[in-house]
């Protein structure tokens, strides 16, 4: 751990954005441990009486929350609670308690039985099948005595203190009263990371010594040092909020096209993946799209959409983004979001798999029908449309892709650089791809060889560090040299102190979630390319991750 | 006893929301009524079992309704499922 973690009240995570937020801990419970199938101590009857209490119990509770909460989440809540008070269910978990089971035990594996059916049904069933656990959890936590699963319900502002939060907690998160968020699992690229980006809210994920946090304690969340500080001094708080005060001035008037303060352009573009976000996009300021993910279009279905279908949507995001660059990505299948008709089943290490370009170039008709309804969706359309391939790693793969999207009709075509290889012969590479766009995020799981879905090696997924950096400025160099522009196009370009590194290393444009653009482009602002290639000589040469963040944070703050 | 055959209408079939508003009335009713597909009939109370008969939109359901007034029940529900929820 770094240096600055030597006071006990002081502990270090990995800051999300550059917020900060003062207030009173309220901890989320942990997951009720799961009931082991024991032999009952009660007679039969006992125990159906116990199980029937605590599901009405839960019913109750569930109402009255929905009831409080209004409009679709009590909806969502009210049908909740008819699962819980479900006769079916009662019928299933009766049965259990006759042959000896808990009450604890029956409707963990009632629940289960059901659940097991509904994700055997697949689609929106299969997807609400973790309600049902939901249920169960909270029938099962009355019966133990356990606070109910889930994000605690408050009247007052609270800083959230969570394990991680799974997709399903952040829906019932009322963010209006959260001040922030703080981890102790998970890396930058969990869940929790990616929502505080997208939503602008001020965290810390992977603050292990957060465990020890109690509910109201008052604490300092830094997400600029990566700091929760425990009983701030009155002066620390206020330095703090001063800095976010500044900060929001700056970010205030910032607005137009992205620059150095020596008016070098960057310009600062927008991950998108829907008309929706593309919209969103525009109204942030974006000044076009540099990562336009398709998958969406296609998750869930059974086959790949028909050409028509697919330019009548790619047509719909052009169309928000006149005289300006669209960087679509072609499909990228992988081991995160499989697709039916294009992922191969079984493998054992599928992020190592045929994922990407490789899984296109085995079912070419696929490719060739995007690239077609992209060719066709970009003839009628003002936007510059380039295309680029995801996991790219030999120069031969870059031709290939480069040469079929011109046959097709696409002038611009170029690489993602997401796999070691291809950034180590970046020179090679550069010569068969119109431009190169680094995907930091599988960049760094390659790199450091950790999975970017795995916790429990999240803190490897980090992209400042160094050998990460290296590669991304062998990128830059030949990137340079053979006049190929370099985007950047993960999580990395979200933090705008890396921001400025990625450019001193030379990224020549930037994409992000655009809730980042403001940030980043007040403080690329602030710096002129001479300082950001300082900083970035500096973050290269450092040791580990911390030691670059700390050794370019110094220098910025002496 | 009163029973009918019918058609669901709802554009997403009897599945979430339509199946939960479908399970709330059948318990308001206060009635003993059964829902059959194909081969399978379920307690119409009970919304897991509802959502496990996977009815879509299109599908050929029977229902069956006992208790008093009958068939005032059976006409309300099947009102319920020939309506586009969706909509």
């Amino acid at each position: 751990m770094m240096a600055a973690a030597t006071n006990a009240n002081l502990l270090q995570g990995v800051g999300i954005g550059r917020g900060t937020a003062v207030g009173p801990v309220i901890r989320m419970p942990d997951p009720v441990p799961q009931p082991a199938d024991t032999a009952s101590e009660r007679t039969p009857d006992e125990e159906a009486q116990r199980a029937r209490e605590a599901l009405t119990a839960t019913a109750t509770q569930l109402r009255q929350r929905g009831e409080s909460a209004g409009g679709t989440a009590a909806e969502v809540l009210d049908a909740l609670a008819m699962m819980a008070e479900d006769p079916a269910l009662a019928a299933d978990v009766q049965h259990r308690t006759e042959d000896g089971a808990t009450a604890e035990y029956a409707i963990h594996a009632a629940m289960g039985s059901f659940r097991d059916m509904l994700v055997g049904m697949g689609g929106y069933l299969g997807e609400r099948a973790g309600d049902l656990d939901d249920v169960a959890q909270r029938a099962i936590a009355h019966l133990s005595g356990l606070p109910a699963p889930g994000v605690p319900e408050s009247e007052t502002p609270f800083i959230l203190v969570a394990r991680d939060l799974a997709p399903a907690d952040t829906a019932t998160l009322d963010l209006e009263l959260v001040l922030a968020l703080v981890t102790t699992d998970g890396g930058p690229t969990s869940h929790t990371a990616i929502l505080a980006r997208e939503k602008g809210i001020t965290a810390i994920v992977g603050a292990s010594g957060a465990a020890a946090l109690q509910d109201g304690d008052i604490v300092l969340v830094d997400a600029e040092a990566g700091t929760v500080e425990r009983d701030p001094d009155q002066e620390r708080v206020d330095l703090a909020l001063q800095r976010t005060a500044t900060l929001e001035a700056i970010r205030a008037q910032s607005s137009g096209p992205g620059a150095l303060a020596d008016g070098h352009a960057v310009p600062l573009l927008a991950n998108i993946g829907s008309v929706d976000s593309a919209r969103e996009a525009v109204a942030r300021g974006a000044e076009g799209v540099g990562l336009f993910r398709t998958e969406v279009l296609f998750l869930g279905a059974e086959k790949a959409p028909t050409v028509e279908e697919q330019a009548a949507t790619y047509r719909e995001v052009f169309a928000q983004f006149p005289g300006q660059k669209v960087v679509v990505r072609v499909l990228d299948a992988g081991a995160d979001k499989p697709l039916a008709f294009l992922t191969d089943q079984g493998e054992e290490n599928p992020a190592l798999g045929r994922r990407g370009l490789r899984a296109l170039a085995a079912h070419e008709e696929i490719l060739r029908d995007q690239l077609t309804a992209l060719a066709q969706a970009a003839a009628g359309s003002d936007a510059i449309v380039q295309v680029m391939a995801p996991m790219v790693s030999t120069a031969q793969e870059a031709q290939y892709f480069r040469d079929l999207a011109h046959e097709l009709g696409i002038a611009i075509a170029g690489v993602m650089v997401e796999v070691p290889s291809c950034a180590i012969l970046a020179d090679h590479v550069a010569q068969h791809a119109d431009f190169m766009s680094i995907g930091t995020n599988d960049l760094t799981q390659y790199t450091l060889a950790a999975d970017r879905l795995l916790g429990t090696v999240a803190t490897f997924q980090n992209p400042w560090h160094p050998s990460v950096l290296r590669l991304i400025e062998t990128v830059g160099s030949a990137g340079a040299a053979h006049d190929v522009p370099v985007g950047i196009c993960g999580e990395a370009a979200a933090d705008p102190i890396l921001a400025v590194v990625l450019v001193g290393l030379g990224a020549t444009s930037l994409s992000m979630s655009s809730s980042a653009i403001a940030d980043v482009r007040a403080e690329l602002s602030m710096h002129s390319l001479d300082d950001a290639r300082r900083l970035a000589a500096l973050a290269v040469s450092a040791e580990s991750a911390e030691a670059a963040r700390a050794a370019v944070l110094g220098a910025i703050h002496p | 006893m009163a029973e009918r055959t019918l058609t669901v209408a709802s554009t997403h079939g009897l599945h979430a929301r339509p199946a939960a508003l479908f399970v709330k009335t059948v318990t308001d009713s206060g009635h003993t009524v059964e829902l059959q597909k194909g081969e399978r009939a379920i307690n119409a109370a009970s919304i897991l079992g509802v959502v496990s008969l996977g009815v879509n939109h299109g599908d050929e359901v029977t229902l069956r309704v006992q208790g008093d007034d009958d068939e005032a029940v059976l006409d309300q529900l099947a009102t319920f499922l020939e309506k586009d929820h969706d909509a």
